[in-house]
């Protein structure tokens, strides 16, 4: 059966599978994995807090988000965004977003609780005394994460945001269930139309692979480069 | 030293004022009552665990307390209008262990609080940070990391970034105790040069020589209380409890 492959297919929807699907994919990740990290930030400093209002909230949104398939996340914010949206602009309709956004707010959301797992760990793990010597020195505590704790514990946290943001690449793949194109959802695209699932799949399979391996092992060669010197 | 008694000149820089601090059930500090006037230089001392990082540090308020007052040049610590982040700017602190800011360079650790809590311009803040590069004799490490520079470095490059808030009174607490024996002469000559300029210091240290040198005063701790409060020549010369007399017999006896 393998004399049947026919790998031309490939070559001819390279222009789609990378110029739409590869396009999107990698948007959707940056875009996501960057509010995440935000999000996650402000959600590890709410658990860090020290304030039980601020603190309880965010843990049970992170055990909440953690708990769940992303599948059925990306599935039930796709029907709950636009209702959302109306709630908060008090708009007398649902809010059609479309299923890009949709999307987009649903990774930021769900990543954002893994993100701030990591930014958590992140910042407990700078000593006590850098606190105290910014405090020292009259910074506010806000000047003080910014400036002081925050920037050493991205630094020191980098190369498991980096990791987790090549969990979140191969995970965008899940968008097919709202019917958005990414790169896989391309590949299939052409797959199903010219027949040819083996040599579609196949090759799909070997872009994830070599991306991933790529972007692993510029982690861990940034892990060497960005570890400060105490 | 001068030769006006520093007792008699006026209001005191630090007064702490009968203050007491508990770590949930367990006391710290038990109404514990010294000042310091402004050129003063007071040496706090005393066996571990005994309470003296924990006095100094309430002084900035980085540890709160729950009894008694402390005010900073007439300014209620724990008083419900200050300021503090703007207190603990007049307020210059070295720590045991440096606490330089590893992700800034030399230079820039002087400049972060210049530039944001004083608002001063960069130029202004990079020039002011140069020339107190110059004084602990680091000129030459401005653009280095923390971690380039040896432990006696860092405490000076500290030394430097305390001063460039221009504060009026400075806390160390045991500066020199973390350092190899060869580092300790370097930071300890910046701080009886300080001392000498008439810089008003709190020091907790067990350095002996530096306290017979340049203190005014002596503070020893035990348990959390201030045991004795004396000039330096009475403190060392007859010391009233018998537990700062122990203290100095052993401490004196390397
Ligand atoms: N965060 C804390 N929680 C509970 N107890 C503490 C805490 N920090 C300090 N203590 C206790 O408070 C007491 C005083 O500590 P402190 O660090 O002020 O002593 P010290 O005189 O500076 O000792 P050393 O010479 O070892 O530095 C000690 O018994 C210590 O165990
Ligand atoms: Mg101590």
């Amino acid at each position: 059966m393998f004399t049947d492959f026919d790998f031309g297919v490939v070559l001819t929807s390279l222009p789609y599978l990378f110029g739409t699907g590869m396009v999107f994919t990698l948007t959707l990740t940056a875009l996501a994995a960057s509010g995440g990290i935000i999000l996650g930030t402000i959600i590890a400093m709410m658990r860090l807090s020290g304030i039980t209002a601020l603190a309880l909230p965010a843990k049970i949104y992170v055990n909440f988000m953690r708990s769940l398939p992303l599948v059925l996340v990306i599935f039930w914010f796709y029907f709950l965004v636009p209702y959302i949206g109306q709630w908060m602009t008090g708009a007398s309709r649902p809010i059609s977003v479309g299923a890009f956004t949709s999307a987009l707010v649903t990774f930021t959301l769900f990543e954002a609780a893994f993100f701030s797992e990591i930014m958590r760990a992140g910042i407990q793990a700078i000593p006590k005394g850098q606190t105290a010597a910014a405090q020292a020195i009259g910074l506010t505590y806000g000047q003080t994460m910014r400036t002081v704790i925050l920037p050493q514990a991205f630094r020191n946290m980098l190369p498991l945001l980096l990791t987790q943001t090549i969990v979140l690449f191969q995970d965008t793949s899940l968008v097919y269930v709202i019917s958005l194109t990414d790169f896989l959802g391309a590949a299939s695209k052409v797959a199903q139309r010219d027949g040819r699932l083996v040599e579609m799949y196949l090759f799909a399979a070997a872009v994830y692979l070599v991306i991933c391996i790529t972007a692993s092992t510029l982690v861990r060669r940034l892990q060497r480069r960005v570890a400060i010197i105490r | 030293m001068s030769a006006i008694d520093p007792q008699a000149s006026g209001k005191p820089m630090i007064a702490i004022d009968n203050i007491s601090k508990w770590y949930g059930p367990v006391q710290v500090l038990n109404g514990c009552t010294t000042q310091v006037t402004k050129g003063e230089v007071v040496v706090v001392c005393g066996p571990s665990g005994s309470g003296k990082s924990t006095l100094i540090k309430t002084v900035n308020a980085l540890e709160p307390i729950q009894k008694g007052a402390i005010t900073v040049d007439g300014i209620g610590v724990q008083a419900k209008g200050t300021n503090l982040p703007k207190l603990r700017a007049r307020v210059g602190m070295v720590f045991q262990h440096f606490e330089l800011f590893p992700h800034l360079s030399i230079i820039d650790n002087l400049m972060l609080g210049q530039c944001k809590v004083l608002g001063r311009a960069k130029e202004d803040a990079h020039d002011r940070g140069l020339k107190l590069l110059g004084r602990v004799g680091l000129s030459a490490h401005s653009h280095k990391y923390p971690g380039q520079l040896s432990g006696g470095q860092q405490q000076r490059v500290a030394i430097a970034r305390a001063l460039s808030m221009n504060p009026i009174v400075m806390l160390f607490d045991e500066p020199t105790s973390a350092l190899d024996p060869e580092m300790v002469g370097e930071v300890l000559d910046v701080m009886i040069e300080l001392a000498r300029e008439g810089m008003t210091m709190m020091v907790v240290t067990h350095e002996m020589g530096f306290a017979r040198k340049v203190a005014n005063r002596v503070v020893f701790m035990d348990r959390g209380e201030i045991v004795e409060d004396a000039t330096k020549d009475d403190f060392f010369d007859k010391p009233r409890s018998e537990r700062a007399q122990t203290f100095l017999s052993k401490i004196l006896a390397h």
